[in-house]
């Protein structure tokens, strides 16, 4: 009994059966093109994003420099005070957040036992999914009120830096308690993503350097740290990115202007662009309405260009390691 | 190098400190310290601090006497690195603490029923506000709403072309980083996207539901993306080549195997993806706005959601308008830790069998 191969020349279907006449073509292209459009999609909503923002907030650029007054007399000089209190804000977050995440990424990966370090990461991606909000709420009616006595000690033994020159506010919400809570708002997204680069260190290394006679700590400085130095910045921007980008725990925890006060403590702090769009949106006037949309421009392309530099310095860490 | 080094590396090992010295370490520190307390009269935030200060130094001392410099470096460390790790638990403890105390008080079953609107008490005849936010919660799951609607399939078909058909070609880089960037955009931002499109359309002071929708879609499609994508990578080549093998074509290999497969880690995905953006305010104070009556018609008027009614509530500063904010933010909470807990149950039962 011998096997013929099917006749290719004839117009005989190959397949019997139920799926006998069915094109497969043109199910497989209907998928493929809404797949691609999807992805599409978001390359245009990015775009539109820009170009809503900028159709709406051009205006703002030029506009009458009355409506600046009296913090400023011109649209940059405008946005140049928000962007100082944006950053200002955001390097006090960093400076308290960073060291904090790398212990803890650190005591997730490699120090604590492995029936905490599971329960431990669980508990801080709950921090990260506490709303912005309730932060917001608990940092001026809470944190703001307890910490008072330390911002009065600040002033008074400290007074003589800039940073604490006082006179210290009476409530106490001031920028380095939003500092402090943007910080708190960090911790878990540099932990999680430091936490990830830690443990991916090569355990050989590790090893190696353990059978070396290294002790723990400088098996982590000679052998881990190294390994994740490029996924440590970008874990760092990407924490730059949330902190210069969030809204709601800076504008209700302090009471803000647009100026440029180095003054951690007092009570007239420096607004950030987000904060002083969500305090000032609501204004009548409709050319205030297009600066917020301009400074809500330069926001976006700010925080943009750090997570690009970040994603840039991720993804050459990546390549380095091949 | 000193010849401290030298006579070490001749002894061959040096002391060791015994497996309990922590714990002794932190015993003294904290009598220590509470002696101190009991002594001069401190409240409990010095005890804490002073006992942690002096254990974070004493086990680094006590090793430096006993092993050498080195071991005491890493001692230091390993005290700091604990002492960070308690540090961090604080504000979170702390949160959590004063949210439940000030928060339960706050509600009962007419702050769950009512809406803030001001009528007229029948009793005294003078008009008083609802007092509830039965408004907001309707408002928050309405515009939630829009935002799935909008965003899972839109992610999840991203993530299917990512996956099955782009294959790392041009247009799947660029995605893939847009997608990423799209993580970073900061919620005011989509807020303010939101309003920009619906103004330009509808003219200034339109406010609708939907905006929220849309700029809470902004945020809500990278997370989908990023985790259908994670999750249908991690199906097995093996299943794909079988399903070709037996005629199935791509498209009916993607719907019935594919994502079934990948479907426990694709809800996960989607779940935590609302758990972030169900507590986003700036977006929703900017594009929503606030109301204080019930509105479910998501494409007229404004509409009260929670994030916005602890805010509008908090800045009222009054006290039953801080209670009815901490209420909000109890509720709030609570919600936001059961999508949480629902994930990651969700994601346990249906994880991938990985075959180890």
């Amino acid at each position: 009994m011998s096997t013929t191969p099917p006749d290719l020349e004839t117009e005989e279907p190959l397949i019997q059966g139920p799926y006998a006449g069915v094109k497969f073509g043109r199910g497989d292209k209907a998928f493929s093109t809404v797949a691609l459009a999807s992805g599409v999609t978001i390359l245009v909503t990015l775009a539109a994003v820009f170009v809503f923002l900028f159709i709406k907030g051009l205006p703002g650029f030029t506009a009458d420099p009355e409506i600046f007054k009296p913090s400023s007399d011109s649209f940059w000089g405008y946005v140049g005070r928000l962007l100082f209190g944006t950053t200002f804000a955001a390097i006090i977050a960093l400076l308290i957040a960073v060291p904090f995440s790398f212990a803890l990424a650190l005591f997730i990966s490699h120090y604590a036992p492995r029936r905490i370090a599971t329960p431990v990461a669980y508990v801080i991606d709950l921090l990260a999914a506490v709303p912005s909000v309730v932060f917001g709420l608990w940092g001026a009616r809470t944190l703001a009120v307890s910490s008072q006595p330390v911002q009065r000690w600040f002033d008074h033994n400290l007074g003589w830096l800039p940073f604490f020159k006082g006179p210290a506010s009476a409530t106490g919400r001031t920028i380095l308690i939003a500092g402090v809570v943007l910080a708190i708002m960090c911790i878990p997204i540099i932990t999680a993503i430091c936490r990830e680069v830690f443990s991916q260190t090569p355990r050989l290394n590790e090893e190696a350097a353990l059978a070396l006679g290294a002790t723990r700590w400088e098996m982590v400085r000679y052998a881990v740290f190294p390994h994740s130095r490029s996924g440590m910045v970008a874990a760092v921007m990407l924490g730059l990115g949330r902190a210069l980008g969030e809204t709601m725990a800076v504008s209700m925890v302090m009471s803000s202007t647009p100026i440029i006060t180095l003054n951690m403590i007092s009570s007239t702090n420096s607004a950030t662009i987000a904060s002083n769009i969500a305090a000032n949106y609501k204004a009548e006037d409709n050319r205030i309405q297009t600066v917020l949309l301009a400074t809500g421009l330069v926001l976006f392309l700010f925080t943009f260009l750090v997570n690009f530099v970040a994603r840039y310095v991720a993804g050459r860490g990546e390549r380095g390691q091949r | 190098m000193t010849t401290f080094d030298t006579i070490e590396s001749e002894r061959l090992y040096s002391g060791r400190l015994p497996a309990y010295a922590p714990y002794l370490v932190l015993l003294i520190a904290f009598a220590a310290s509470g002696l101190l307390a009991l002594l001069l009269g401190w409240g409990i935030v010095p005890f804490v601090i002073v006992g942690g200060l002096i254990a974070v130094v004493g086990m680094p001392a006590w090793s430096a006497v006993v092993e050498n410099r080195r071991a005491a470096t890493d001692r230091l460390v390993t005290s700091v690195i604990w002492a960070a790790f308690a540090v961090t638990l604080v504000p979170l403890v702390w949160l959590i603490w004063v949210v439940i105390s000030k928060g339960v008080p706050a509600i009962d079953l007419s702050f769950l029923t009512h809406d803030m609107v001001q009528r007229l008490d029948p009793a005294t005849g003078k008009l008083v506000a609802g007092g509830g936010l039965e408004h907001a919660l309707i408002g928050t799951l309405l515009v939630t709403l829009g935002a799935v609607v909008i965003s899972v399939p839109i992610g999840l078909f991203t993530a299917i072309y990512l996956v099955e058909y782009g294959k790392r070609n041009r247009i799947a880089k660029v995605v893939t980083f847009l997608v990423d960037v799209m993580t970073g955009i900061p919620s005011i931002v989509a807020g303010l996207f939101g309003l920009a499109l619906f103004t330009l359309i509808f003219g200034v002071g339109t406010r609708m539901g939907i905006m929220g929708s849309i700029a809470l879609s902004l945020l809500m499609i990278p997370t989908v993306v990023r985790s259908g994508e994670e999750m249908m990578r991690l199906v097995p080549d093996d299943l794909r080549e079988a399903s070709y093998a037996l005629g199935v074509p791509k498209w009916r290999t993607i719907v019935k195997v594919v994502i079934p497969t990948a479907l426990g880690g694709i809800v996960t995905g989607i779940m935590l993806a609302i758990s972030r953006v169900i507590g986003e305010t700036a977006p929703l104070l900017v594009a929503v706005g606030a109301a204080e009556a019930v509105n479910s018609n998501l494409f007229s008027g404004r509409m009260m959601t929670l994030p916005v009614f602890i805010m509008t509530q908090y800045s009222t500063a009054t006290p039953q308008g801080y209670a009815r904010a901490w209420g909000g933010a109890l509720i709030l909470i609570v919600i936001v830790m059961v999508l949480n807990l629902a994930a990651r149950i969700i994601s346990k039962i249906f994880a991938p069998k990985t075959g180890r």
